[in-house]
């Protein structure tokens, strides 16, 4: 099986527009959580905070023509698409064949704020008089799609849908692409734009998310005994995953291996997580296996650490199901959500982002406001200060809803 | 505002175009870049400013004659869009 390592990663988050701001304000213990700025607060909205990028500007990544077309989570997909671009030192229009190089590019909603705009249009013109782009925009493949005319990528191509597995599953899928030679070089990750009052309503309407509306700082809370929901939030990361040999022949930077994917589905309940968490514990035994290391060999979990308070705890028991109890006692875990809060069909292309960058550092980043210990939370979360420590394994975990569960096993190559 | 004016500017706001390449003689495809989406958004456009004259659908077989800037200010004065418009 050839092997497969990620040579760029680019990244749009709440607490940083670049890999390295991002980067280095994670191990900070930066929050990135606020009271929603991109649209007016309706009276009585149920949730007001959200993670928002901070300047961000189109125009540094792509023409106007297609920045106007496009729906926040393409945006954003094509930002990071273009930082990891250039973070890997390929250049694409130069590669001798535009088929072996391709997109796995996903999102949980698409463009839904689009969708919102062109049903309002209707209801108010009384008409069936929409923008030609709407479907264009909405539809959620269409981050893939553009990243490929601007690369002009021509290999494998498709967007994956799998909630917050989202990010995770575009990485796996690319992986695959690889190792089984239908590709030589993936555009890798997920973005999402869900900052629009329909959005933030449908989630509210959930239960999902936190109400701490007075105090978004100290909002998410992941393992914390007063956790109360996640927080959404905006933004992406795409990773460049490249055949071993090929990168090595071009004297790429190698962050590190894609040692092992492991994917499973609950098959349990929409939303809620399987109790016992058996299935999320036999994905991440099969990314494990994969890279051929046990519990005991893991030094850095990413968790999906949402804050909501069935997600945290049952992830809880999926580690130590996974790793072993006394193996999970004596691994590194955290929740990079605690300051970036939750960028959905991102967020396992963020969080296998802060993987690779703890394999390159050494650094362990923080789970931030961590007061109060749970008793069902009785593992190390690094607890709001970042720490130095060795990373030759790290796993990446992601949950989403419609049961779906994917791990990222990345190793020191 | 001249109805030239009018139609120049929904020109530049719906295909993004440099308002001084908006000319009567402009190509939508050749000169302005325009393609297939673009000039739906612009039919739609137009429709909007001159519905009280073209109605809420120009016809397609009215709309694919329309290549350039200029087609579709004689297709609008052919309506009965008058010289001046608001």
């Amino acid at each position: 099986m050839r092997r497969v390592v990620i040579t760029g990663m680019g990244v749009l988050s709440p607490i940083g527009n670049s890999l390295d701001t991002f980067w280095n304000n994670a191990v900070a213990g930066v929050n990135g959580i606020a009271t929603i700025a991109k649209f007016p607060i309706p009276e009585g909205f149920p949730v007001t905070i959200a993670g928002e990028l901070k300047d961000f500007d189109p125009a540094r990544y792509m023409d106007v023509k297609t920045a106007r077309r496009s729906a926040d989570f393409t945006l954003y997909a094509v930002a990071a698409a273009k930082m990891a671009v250039d973070d890997s030192g390929i250049d694409f229009k130069a590669e001798p064949d535009p088929y072996r190089c391709g997109c796995t590019v996903g999102s949980g909603v698409g463009g839904i704020e689009i969708t919102e705009k062109e049903v309002l249009r209707m209801e108010r013109g009384r008409t069936a008089k929409v923008s030609p782009f709407s479907i264009p925009e909405m539809i959620a493949n269409m981050a893939a799609g553009t990243i490929a005319i601007e690369h002009g990528l021509r290999g494998p191509n498709y967007g994956v849908v799998s909630a917050c597995a989202t990010g995770l599953h575009s990485i796996g899928a690319a992986l695959r692409l690889i190792q089984h030679g239908e590709a030589d070089v993936m555009l890798a990750g997920g973005a999402e734009g869900p900052i629009c009052p329909i959005a933030v309503a449908s989630f509210a309407a959930l239960h999902a998310l936190s109400t701490r509306n007075d105090d978004p700082a100290h909002a998410c809370r992941p393992f914390d005994r007063d956790r109360n929901g996640f927080i959404m939030s905006e933004g992406g990361a795409v990773l460049v995953l490249e055949e071993y040999e090929r990168a090595k022949r071009r004297g790429a930077r190698i962050y590190c291996e894609v040692a092992g994917f492991g994917q499973t589905c609950d098959a349990y309940h929409m939303t809620a997580p399987m109790p016992d968490g058996e299935a999320g514990a036999r994905a991440m035994k099969s990314a494990m296996a994969e890279a051929g290391v046990d519990g005991a060999a893991v030094d850095y979990i990413n968790a999906h650490g949402t804050s909501t308070p069935m997600n945290d705890k049952v992830e809880t028991l999926v580690i130590k199901k996974a790793l072993g109890e006394e193996a999970a006692r004596k691994v590194a875990i955290s929740s990079t959500k605690s300051m970036t809060g939750h960028l959905l069909g991102g967020t396992g292309a963020l969080e296998t982002v802060a993987c690779a960058k703890a394999i390159e550092t050494g650094v362990i980043p923080p789970t931030i406001n961590y007061t109060t210990p749970d008793p069902d939370c009785d593992l190390d979360y690094t607890p709001n200060t970042a720490r130095e420590r060795r990373v030759d394994v790290a796993l990446n975990n992601s949950l989403g809803f419609g049961g779906h569960n994917a791990v990222v096993a990345l190793r020191r190559v | 505002m001249t109805l030239e004016e009018k139609v120049k500017q929904i020109v530049v706001d719906s295909l993004h175009a440099e308002a001084s390449q908006v000319t009567p003689a402009a190509s939508f495809v050749n000169d302005l870049g325009a393609d297939s989406l673009d000039q739906a958004e612009l039919m739609m456009n137009i429709e909007d400013a001159f519905k009280q004259y073209v109605g809420d659908n120009i016809p397609e077989e009215d709309a694919a004659k329309f290549e350039t800037v200029g087609s579709v200010i004689e297709f609008l004065k052919s309506k009965g869009v008058p010289e001046n418009v608001d």
